[in-house]
């Protein structure tokens, strides 16, 4: 299965476990199922929302959804498996997203990509051992007229060279080191 | 709301405007280049020299030469500054004085731009896309009242077939005979809904269309909607695109407030929602039976047609499903008629067709050019490419390569199908001599791989079976029956397929076979040196 794209959400607060039931999370999620009238067609919507939440969709948070929606886990679950947006783990600290779209790779995104898997001793959808970067690639951003694109931590960055991408890549480590 | 205030915002908004107006875009590919920078910095540069009454630094939509971002304009003095940086911005003002800039000059002159013409996005560069009373001042929601009170339904449908329109999306259907179908299905409930979902990597037209002109979509959509008799709308939108959803969320609230969308819309008879939904990164969900599975929140999977969604769609009720550019066609067609629109193209095509141009040329970024424009034209002219272009690929993972010598194509839905490939959404990108025609049918087919949604069996083990064979044929491990075994995969994949995704996945390896056979039999001859491949089929190699 492709790894996942949530790279344009915002950097997600550290997840806590989404049992705590006093969690404030939870009452903004409430709030965005009323909106629905917790329908059931609704559910891509509130996945979204809780994402944005909860920086990831485990399967408590999903068994939540399920009851408030009711719905059949079965289809919950369904759903956040078949779309590469939901991510079901934790991403790292930073997050570095290779866009593979067509024109990115005739410019070279598998040097790009073959570079970074390369210093970070990960390949794309993997999370460093540290938990300090995500690859992960992206079928296209449209953003095709400046290929090839990356994007690190939520900015896209235009036409970039393995170099480049490697010194953004490297400035995080040491940071985080 | 009524006409007259309608004209009225537009007639202040047009005194408003001030003598010289410096655009900056604000969209796609310049917002990433760091636009946004470089227009506070104008606006400082102006705040500066004390030239606020005179000019005016406007964030604006795609300027097309996505490549030179950020780009800057100032009109009307005609001028382009090209890759301008916050430092430069003050110096860019100082040139309205006089002054000199090191900011690059572009040339307004160039083929890039005058060979395009602009229907779809008349309005992008010009205007703010986050103010309705800029879309306004160009006529704006005038065609929305021209369909409401001087047109029966009937009318519009009439229009719209006589007019030549086919869908943007890239199948190319009549859009004026799905508007009547869905007009004559009877039923207490209607939807309308506009595809955003460009999944095509390498596309990125609908993604302009919505940063820099979201109104138009809105207003097509309407119009649609009063044709057909439907009162609420859906915009399905990749979750890739978050400034495109933020821009059509602030349209949509400026409209509601202007008693444009809602109820009685000109305070006449016609209610009309519009809701968006997000997509979550699923390719097949721009196949329209899986989009609507996803509107109502089930996972993204096609089914059987017949019954089309005009007759049985979102819920079970008619739905009318057209592509964000085929909506962006439809005021201008109101405000100028039929017979406007179907002078421009071929017979069989008309109007234009925005491409996003892109890979090894010189110039990338958007055009819109009539329909009939040749190939050539666009990569040669308008994108300056050379000698060193090998192929060009149109239609994304569903369409084909063109090679070089096959330039003179006109761009147009039957031309593109007979040379293999189709018009597709829009996404059109170069490919040199450096590239691997394998390879590419190898990116194509791992992408078809990933994103099949499982539920036929052609469509999830062909794509499997056939990126392996395409990966056995890059490895130098193949013989010539497993070329033999790919081309007969590909035809069984494409007629028993579900849906799209499934019958047009083969297309990239088919058009490269066709043309670029060669490749495929030079990988093969590395593999058995003393059998010389050649390209007839007899010639079958024994080692397995």
């Amino acid at each position: 299965m492709h790894p996942n794209v949530a790279y344009m959400k915002r950097k997600p607060e550290p997840a806590a476990p989404p049992s705590s039931g006093t969690d404030k999370r939870y009452k903004i999620l409430e709030t965005a199922m009323k909106r629905h009238q917790h329908k059931s067609d609704a559910l891509i919507e509130i996945m979204h929302t809780a994402q944005e939440l909860f920086g990831f969709l485990d399967n408590d948070l999903l068994t939540h959804v399920a009851h408030r929606l009711k719905l059949p886990l079965s289809r919950v679950y369904g759903v956040a498996t078949f779309y590469h947006f939901f991510n079901l783990k934790p991403n790292g600290r930073h997050t570095c997203v290779v866009c593979m779209g067509t024109a990115c790779y005739v410019k070279g995104a598998n040097k790009l990509l073959a570079a970074i898997e390369d210093f970070a001793k990960i390949k794309s959808g993997e999370t460093t051992p540290d938990n300090e970067l995500s690859l992960l690639t992206a079928r296209c951003i449209g953003a095709c007229g400046i290929a090839p694109a990356v994007v690190c931590d939520s900015t896209v960055m235009a036409r970039q060279t393995p170099e480049t991408v490697l010194n953004q890549v490297k400035g995080w480590m040491q940071h985080g080191s | 709301m009524v006409l007259n205030d309608l004209l009225e915002i537009a007639e202040k908004e047009r005194n408003a405007r001030k003598e010289i107006v410096i655009n900056c875009c604000v969209s796609a590919g310049c917002a990433s280049s760091g636009s946004q920078a470089v227009r506070e910095g104008l606006e400082k540069a102006v705040k500066d020299a004390k030239l606020e009454d005179k000019v005016e630094v406007r964030g604006v939509g795609c300027m097309r030469l996505c490549c030179q971002g950020p780009l800057v304009e100032i009109s009307p003095k005609e001028e382009l500054f090209q890759k301008v940086t916050p430092q430069q911005a003050a110096s860019v003002v100082g040139t309205l004085g006089g002054g000199k800039t090191d900011a690059l000059k572009g040339n307004l002159k160039h083929p890039f731009f005058t060979k395009q013409m602009s229907i779809v996005l008349e309005n992008s560069g010009r205007i703010d896309p986050e103010r309705i009373e800029a879309y306004i001042a160009e006529e704006g929601y005038q065609a929305l009242h021209q369909a409401l009170f001087e047109m029966k339904p009937g009318d519009v449908v009439d229009t719209m077939i006589k007019s030549g329109l086919r869908g943007r999306g890239g199948a190319g259907y009549p859009t004026g005979l799905k508007w009547a179908t869905v007009a004559k299905t009877q039923s207490e409930r209607k939807y309308v809904v506009c595809n955003a979902d460009e999944g095509d990597p390498g596309a990125f037209m609908d993604r302009s269309v919505l940063e820099s002109d979201p109104h138009r979509v809105l207003e097509g959509m309407a119009i649609a909607a009063y044709a057909v008799g439907a009162s609420q709308g859906y915009i399905y939108v990749r979750a890739e695109y978050p400034l495109a959803i933020a821009r059509l969320q602030t349209a949509i609230r400026q409209a509601k407030q202007m008693g444009l969308l809602g109820m009685g819309i000109f305070e006449s008879q016609f209610n009309f929602n519009i809701d968006i939904r997000i997509g979550a990164g699923a390719f097949v969900c721009g196949e329209e039976t899986a989009l609507m599975a996803s509107v109502e929140g089930k996972r993204g999977t096609p089914r059987p047609r017949p019954p089309f969604p005009a007759e049985s769609g979102l819920w079970g009720f008619p739905t009318l499903l057209n592509n964000v550019e085929t909506f962006a066609n439809i005021s201008p067609i109101i405000r100028k008629g039929a017979a406007w629109f179907a002078s421009i193209g071929t017979e069989k095509s008309k109007g234009t067709k925005v491409f996003a141009l892109a890979g090894k040329i010189e110039n990338t970024g958007l055009i819109e050019v009539p329909m009939g424009t040749t190939l050539r034209q666009i990569v040669e002219e308008m994108g300056g490419g050379d000698e060193n272009v090998k192929a060009v690929q149109t239609g994304g993972p569903s369409g084909g390569c063109i090679p070089a010598e096959a330039l003179d194509t006109p761009v147009d839905y039957d031309s593109l199908m007979k040379v293999g490939s189709i018009m597709g959404s829009g996404g059109m990108i170069v490919m040199d001599q450096e590239t691997n025609m394998v390879d590419v049918a190898k990116f194509f087919m791992e992408f078809c791989k990933d994103e099949s949604c499982g539920k036929c069996i052609p469509c999830r083990t062909g794509t499997v079976q056939m990126h392996h064979l395409l990966e056995k044929i890059l490895g130098r491990k193949a013989t010539q029956k497993d070329i033999d075994k790919l081309e007969e995969l590909c035809e069984v994949v494409k007629n028993t397929s579900l849906c799209g995704l499934g019958q047009t996945a083969p297309n990239p390896v088919l058009s490269t076979l066709r043309f670029f056979r060669h490749e495929y039999l030079e990988l093969l001859q590395a593999s058995v040196p003393q059998t010389p491949a050649k390209s007839s089929p007899s010639d079958h190699s024994v080692t397995a």
